[in-house]
């Protein structure tokens, strides 16, 4: 393996007027891995992803892809070059079919020589998320859960390097949850790196081999998710210092 | 294919136009090319982008009075044509950059203040365009019958032209991610598509045949000023026509105009004094019925949707 890292974030910092949205952040994805950003609502957490792939420019620090500063790149360029997001609100190309929605992400950001050949790609990645049977139903006509994994086809036709989910189990039902989990196994299990930003600790503690803590724009912790869910620091966040408080006593004592 | 080959052959009647019928017929028909060029190239920027430009009227008039001069300079007559074409080109991927950043209403004042900047310039620079008095350009020489055909037969050049380039954008890459774009912009840019490139080629695309067409109609009516060449109704017209006809489509834009240039003939010969408000009335009344345009309508259903392109259609399928 390459040890060099495929996506490295270096101090990177947004301000928002007087607002600090994520202030000076550093972190590095390893090839193939999967990890974890969780943090209570308004951390910074989707802030960061518009950072990293383009969306608004960073106040500061660097954002290097697979060696190269990519710091000022146009989301389009991020998406040319491997990183690939979904978001967290489905943006979907509403009176395309689904097949149409796939085929785009193939033919400008993935390796589609033509049209054709991008319908062909997008035909696979469909089956694979298991859309399959809607492939020539209007994308507005999909419920929530089929324009999640719509979202994740289009993201995957773009043959990514680096793949940003944005929450894409967020208002999905448990066993919907469930087959998402499937699909995001095997997704890394083709070699691509995954950044999950989750708010759901059973996708993110099973999931990430190693999770990131972000509050108030801050990393506040990151490690492997056992340990990180310990962390008073994590505990206090989402809960509270009172709480964080009583959990350290009851450690203490056993 | 049924509507390729009514394309086909209403190309055929124009063509023979000057043969069976007199002048008046003529100068309608070149009217239909005319307008039905502009309508298509619309369809470029406001169709496939969805970015509703109200600048028609400002590459029209940049092109007659571009052409006008050249060919008063003494070049041969397609020269000052081509050169009108080049110059609106080359304005509109320039101006694109600025304004293709603004969006919806916003693009759409910004696009008609373009029309208004080139009138008041063509009307204060009168050293070069004759200000408000007018340009006169160099008549055809030849006679009232063949000038008849040239001119016709130019402006139907520019229409076939225009057509072919948007079949040719409405397979490509192009109209592919300018569909994407007109319904998502900031999801097409996260795909990996260059939106300020796209928007500028269909912003460009909408121009240059504009140009081509005011430089043709100045040698035309070898008379233009700024009020007629910078001219708000035509601006404004030829959005409509195109919406009447079905934005987006390839064939939309044609019908449309067509059937807006025979309404207005006929209803500007019957009702002299009243011929604005109600041609006025006609369009709101087909735009409030006719949503997609007549392309849209029911009996569409029966064509396939690869050949126009409609996005539309399986939503109509699925919800019927």
């Amino acid at each position: 393996m390459n040890a060099q890292p495929i996506l490295e974030v270096k101090g990177l910092s947004r301000a928002f007027g007087g607002v600090k949205a994520v202030n000076d952040v550093s972190f590095a994805l390893h090839r193939g891995e999967i990890v974890g950003l969780i943090g209570p609502n308004g951390a910074g957490k989707t802030t960061l992803v518009n950072l990293i792939t383009g969306v608004v420019p960073p106040s500061s620090g660097s954002v290097l892809f697979d060696g190269q500063d990519v710091t000022y790149q146009r989301p389009w360029q991020a998406a040319r070059r491997g990183l690939a997001r979904t978001f967290q609100i489905v943006q979907p190309f509403p009176e395309m079919t689904v097949l149409e929605n796939v085929a785009a992400g193939a033919l400008f950001a993935g390796r589609a020589a033509n049209r054709a050949d991008a319908e062909a790609q997008a035909l696979e990645h469909l089956a694979f998320v298991g859309l399959a049977q809607d492939a020539h139903r209007p994308a507005a006509a999909l419920p929530l859960p089929g324009r999640k994994r719509l979202e994740l086809a289009k993201s995957l036709a773009m043959r990514p390097k680096v793949l940003l989910l944005d929450e894409v189990n967020a208002g999905l039902n448990s066993g919907e949850v469930d087959q998402a989990l499937d699909l995001m196994r095997r997704i890394a299990a083709q070699g691509i790196t995954i950044l999950i930003i989750e708010h759901l600790m059973k996708v993110v503690l099973t999931l990430s081999q190693r999770v990131l803590v972000l509050h108030q724009g801050r990393l506040i912790s990151s490690g492997d998710p056992a340990s990180v869910v310990q962390d008073p620091q994590v505990v206090e966040a989402y809960l509270g210092s009172k709480f964080a408080e009583r959990q350290r006593r009851m450690t203490a004592n056993g | 294919m049924r509507s390729s080959a009514f394309f086909i052959l209403s190309m055929l009647v124009l063509a023979a136009a000057p043969f069976i019928a007199d002048n008046y017929v003529v100068r309608l028909c070149t009217f239909l090319c005319m307008y039905a060029a502009l309508a298509l190239s619309w369809n470029f920027i406001g169709g496939y982008a969805g970015y509703p430009s109200f600048a028609t009227a400002g590459f029209f008039g940049l092109g007659a009075y571009a052409g006008a001069l050249t060919q008063n300079l003494g070049f041969w007559l397609p020269l000052p044509w081509l050169f009108a074409t080049v110059v609106v080109a080359l304005f509109a991927a320039g101006l694109g950059f600025a304004i293709l950043r603004m969006k919806g209403h916003y693009f759409a004042i910004g696009s008609i203040s373009i029309v208004e900047i080139l009138r008041l310039l063509a009307s204060s620079w009168a050293q070069l365009t004759g200000g408000g008095d007018g340009l006169n350009v160099r008549i055809l020489p030849g006679g009232p019958d063949y000038a008849g055909r040239v001119f016709l037969y130019s402006m139907m050049a520019v229409m076939i032209a225009a057509f072919i380039t948007m079949l040719c954008v409405d397979r490509s890459r192009l109209g592919f991610g300018l569909r994407c774009i007109k319904q998502n912009e900031d999801a097409a840019d996260m795909i990996g598509i260059d939106v300020t490139s796209y928007k500028t080629a269909a912003f460009t695309l909408s121009a240059m045949y504009c140009g081509t067409i005011g430089a043709i109609y100045a040698s035309w009516v070898a008379y233009i000023d700024p009020s007629d060449a910078f001219s708000i109704l035509l601006t404004l017209k030829v959005p409509v026509m195109t919406l009447l006809g079905g934005p987006g489509t390839v064939y939309g834009p044609i019908l449309g105009a067509w059937v807006f240039v025979l309404l207005e003939e006929m209803i500007w010969a019957k009702f002299l004094e009243y011929n604005r408000a109600i041609l006025g009335a006609v369009i709101v009344l087909l735009i409030f019925a006719l949503p997609g345009g007549l392309l849209r309508m029911q009996w569409r259903r029966k064509w396939p949707s690869s050949v126009f392109g409609l996005p539309g259609l399986n939503r109509l399928k699925e919800s019927r």
